[in-house]
């Protein structure tokens, strides 16, 4: 790489720099680059920005774009995991309700800059929740809790604060997971490698090609690691895998990055949900947690989460947390402030924390009864093939084993807007329009290949 | 090449990164790497790091994998807060707070905000995700407030917005977006500017420059100098302007001056880049504030605008702003914001909701509007107040007949007073005020009631404590400008 490039001076310097960051393999989406004529090369008067072509829509955000876009009265948008209820509406819970009315009545309340770590309750009560209020990494002082943008946030300080400081730059992905993941890493400057996960004979889990796939990891790497309720699978590895998983892991100093995104979700229950973590914490290991309030408080506009990273000592966690202000004041300085008081509000008083376990248990009851019924619609159609992956599935997807000319069909035919890979929201569902879907799915098996 | 080393030299003071290394991307040039390099005792990081790594890899698990953390330094505006807070002195005063506060000197939630957050809850809006780029009806009301909505660049839809976490995030969009379709494009940046533009264009891996901008013999603005650096760098380049209330300085070219900026800019094909975050605040009226923006987009300019919502609607902490990007043509602008986009989702996925709402609520209701920008006019006017108050303290104090005037020529919620470093902890030590170690103060924490005692303050430290004679308007230690606001913040 020429060090000459540092600052060119002339455009067609810029334009070399440009082709030599593809040839350095700097990670882009390079079909969404273009390497033509340098803007200020005097060629093309009208714009600086005739060389900036246009990116396409999110694939899973831009399900909902085509979504809006579609005018037939039976279009259902199993896209984006956003809860719906049986009217097929969004649903903000009662107790979010209850405290927000409890914080717009509060006069003593401000709007003055949270630190830039977040509200401290909110950080002590997500940890609590995630580790349990016992946890021993909790009381020594172990663990390092910074608010985050949700998921998305709290995994891009994680991945950005990993690529600064930690040994290794490796992060191993499971073959599928969420499609944000990859750009999150790659963009923190993580390099992203993969490990098997879902096998698609058995719609199962590939727990064979998940041991082989870590136990050659570089020693040290970065794993990435689903809580539960995997996206987009739904499939869960059992306690016992779990544990399997753990004492690999820590033998070969894999350091784990967990994504917590349904605690609560899952099962309906939030310890339950949060067992594989705590196992983790459990055998006195390090580990990083990204925790979104999205999904099971209903907070997803509020951009509400948590990093929290579980270290050895009091000692390197204090140096840690400062690391991670250093890596959030660039970026946006200091977390929003209103769902970190509305998550704060309903943790640390009783009986709002009973009425969201309630609420939350309904929602998680909902969807595991859309399983059944959509198993049992596509079991009285005569529908090709097993379905029983939809019943053992958990969380809010279902991973169909629908391919992309299926789910080009079903949308084209039916008007069912999911993402190509094959992925449903359960969420999305509700007994009316089961049946669609069922007419939908049987179709799309006996007239696509 | 010279002025990109400099950039990377004054932030990483001791340890020279190739700038090989910087493109291959291997040097972080944001302070965490400079608070591991600050640690001497593991040298050269790139070479330590790496081997601690392989003796604690075969080590037994006991060692933490993040051994070779290195405690980022303290924040010093931090310290300041804390310094104030454990002071019990009754006359104390503190002046590094860069929120408004009333006379009384309590944080201020403004009116129109309450009422917002009150209808918000009666019409129980969902909490459904927004687009990537934002709340559409605030995008829309703040490309109007700031063009106003008549101008072409509105009707053309010639502007790509893209709500982002107030100022901060919408420079840090803005500055991956360079990073990505500028390569090796430079930014520059006033001297002194904001001490977190400089993080947040290192962190994006944009080379930054200085063009010198604060004259500390005049207590104003080095205006040949600045035109003179901006003529000097290469075509092509970014160059970062403060909208209105200029950071630390409270410094503003006039009209005629912006003319002249916005020449030699055309002329140098540069690319303008505001960051506006105090519209409104500055003078009291938003159009006039938006005045130098108007300015540059009239002159049918392509630039970039970064927007805060935290001074002038006090929405701080709920980080609502916007990045716009004029383009030449409306299908540039799609294409621009196509490519925000794909930014922002792999940073946070999509914006918070609440302070968007609140925005969009103030500023689409015509009673509210109005209210707004008589609460504006009010905050603003008792900044004007307080420096009138102060001016006619010093000038009234003071006997050496030294020129007071700057605190009334500069504008908006700091004043740089031309103390030094011994002379701003005089300030502190034997007065109890507490302030910036560069001489800045914040009016907006500032009473009529202690103007009087201020500048005692000011006269005893101006005239009996003096460094070499040299005045320091500028401490090149990057960490100078971290925050960690807690109660207070700068900007």
């Amino acid at each position: 790489m020429n060090p000459e490039l540092a600052s060119p001076s002339s455009s067609s310097d810029r334009r070399i720099s440009v082709l030599a960051r593809h040839l350095a393999g700097v990670e882009m989406d390079s079909k969404n680059d273009s390497i033509s004529a340098f803007p200020t090369s005097g060629s093309d008067n009208n714009s600086v920005f005739s060389h900036v072509v246009r990116g396409p829509e999110d694939p899973i955000l831009g399900v909902t774009v085509a979504y809006n876009k579609d005018p037939s009265p039976v279009k259902l948008n199993l896209g984006v995991g956003a809860y719906r209820t049986e009217e097929g509406k969004p649903l903000v819970l009662n107790v979010v309700r209850k405290a927000e009315l409890l914080l717009v009545n509060d006069r003593s309340r401000v709007k003055e800059y949270l630190p830039i770590t977040g509200l401290a309750e909110f950080n002590k009560l997500s940890a609590k929740l995630m580790f349990g209020a016992n946890c021993p990494a909790i009381q020594e002082n172990r663990v390092t809790t910074v608010q985050c943008l949700s998921g998305t946030g709290s995994l891009r300080v994680g991945a950005e604060f990993l690529a600064k400081h930690y040994l290794q730059r490796t992060i191993y992905i499971p073959q599928p997971t969420w499609g944000n993941h990859p750009k999150i890493f790659t963009l923190a400057g993580l390099s992203v490698k993969t490990y098997r996960y879902y096998d698609p004979a058995t719609r199962g889990l590939n727990f064979q090609g998940l041991v082989e796939d870590l136990s050659s990891a570089s020693s040290g790497a970065i794993v990435l690691l689903h809580a539960c309720a995997h996206n987009p699978t739904g499939v869960d590895p059992t306690f016992q895998q779990w544990e399997q998983i753990r004492k690999l892991m820590r033998s070969k100093g894999l350091m784990p990055f967990f994504d917590s995104a349904y605690q609560g979700f899952a099962s309906g229950n939030l310890d339950a949900d949060a067992q594989p973590v705590r196992m983790f914490v459990a055998d006195g290991g390090e580990l990083l947690l990204a925790q979104s309030y999205a999904k099971n408080m209903g907070l997803y506009g509020e951009r509400i989460g948590a990093l929290s990273i579980v270290c050895k000592t009091a000692d390197v966690a204090a140096r840690v947390e400062s690391q991670l202000k250093l890596v959030i004041r660039p970026m946006y300085s200091n977390p929003p402030i209103h769902g970190a008081s509305i998550v704060a509000a309903i943790l640390k008083n009783r009986d709002l924390y009973n009425e969201w376990t309630i609420e939350l248990k309904a929602m998680a009851d909902r969807i595991i009864s859309m399983r059944q019924k959509l198993f049992e619609a596509l079991r009285a159609r005569g529908t090709p093939g097993d379905w029983s992956h939809i019943v053992k599935q958990i969380g809010m997807f279902t991973f169909t084993g629908l391919n992309s000319k299926q789910v080009s069909f079903m949308t084209k035919e039916y008007h069912i807007y999911m993402t190509s890979d094959g992925r449903i929201s359960m969420a999305g569902l509700s007994s009316k329009t089961v049946p669609h879907l069922a007419d939908a799915i049987h179709a799309a098996v006996k007239q696509v290949v | 090449m010279a002025s990109t080393m400099l950039s990377l030299a004054s932030t990483t003071p001791s340890a020279s990164l190739s700038t090989q290394e910087i493109l291959k991307g291997k040097a972080r040039l944001g302070s965490g790497r400079v608070g591991t390099l600050l640690n001497k005792e593991k040298g050269n990081p790139f070479i330590k790091a790496k081997s601690f790594g392989r003796i604690s890899m075969t080590a037994a698990v006991n060692v933490s994998r993040f051994e070779g953390v290195a405690m980022a330094p303290p924040d010093p505006i931090l310290g300041v807060s804390e310094a104030f807070r454990a002071d019990t002195d009754v006359k104390k005063l503190n002046l590094g707070v860069g929120a408004y506060r009333t006379e009384e000197l309590q944080p201020y939630v403004l009116d129109v905000v309450k009422k917002a957050e009150n209808l918000m809850l009666e019409r129980g809006e969902n909490k459904e995700y927004l687009a990537i780029e934002g709340l559409a009806a605030f995008n829309k009301a703040t490309a109007e407030l700031l063009f106003g909505a008549d101008n072409p660049v509105i009707k053309q839809q010639r502007v790509a917005t893209v709500q982002g976490l107030s100022g901060t995030g919408s420079l840090r969009l803005a500055a991956a977006f360079i990073e990505r379709y500028f390569p090796g494009a430079q930014v520059l940046i006033s001297s002194p500017t904001w001490g977190n533009h400089k993080n947040i264009f290192n962190d994006a891996r944009v080379p930054w420059s200085e063009y010198r901008y604060y004259d500390p013999k005049t207590v104003g603005l080095d205006f040949e100098g600045m035109i003179s650096d901006i003529k000097a760098a290469p075509d092509g380049s970014f160059v970062l302007l403060h909208g209105c209330a200029h950071n630390p300085t409270g410094i503003d070219p006039t009209p005629e001056q912006w003319e002249k900026i916005c020449d030699v800019i055309q002329e140098k094909n540069h690319i303008p880049f505001f960051d506006v975050a105090y519209q409104g605040f500055a003078s009291g009226s938003l159009d006039a504030d938006a005045s130098s923006v108007r300015l540059f987009a009239a002159r049918g300019m392509e630039l970039f605008i970064a927007q805060s919502y935290s001074k002038n609607l006090g929405l701080y902490a709920e980080r609502i702003g916007a990045i716009n990007v004029v383009c030449s043509s409306a299908d540039a602008a799609a294409r621009v914001k196509s490519q925000l986009k794909r930014i922002a989702r792999p940073m946070y996925s999509n914006p918070p909701v609440h302070g968007a709402r609140i925005v969009a609520n103030v500023v689409g209701d015509p009673a509210l509007f109005n209210e707004w920008k008589a609460e504006m006019e009010m905050m603003a006017g008792r900044i004007k107040n307080v420096r009138q108050k102060l001016f006619d303290s010093l000038s009234a104090k003071d006997k050496s007949g030294k020129d007071w005037s700057f605190i009334l020529k500069q504008i908006g919620m700091f004043s740089f007073t031309g103390l030094n470093k011994t002379q701003s902890e005089n300030m502190t030590n034997k007065w109890h005020v507490y302030l910036t170690k560069d001489g800045r103060i914040s009016l907006a924490g500032l009473s009529l009631a202690k103007c009087e005692y201020l500048a005692d303050a000011i006269i005893d430290s101006y005239h009996n404590k003096f460094c070499n004679n040299v005045h320091w308007y500028y401490i090149p230690v990057s960490f100078d400008w971290i925050l960690d606001p807690g109660l207070h913040k700068s900007k």
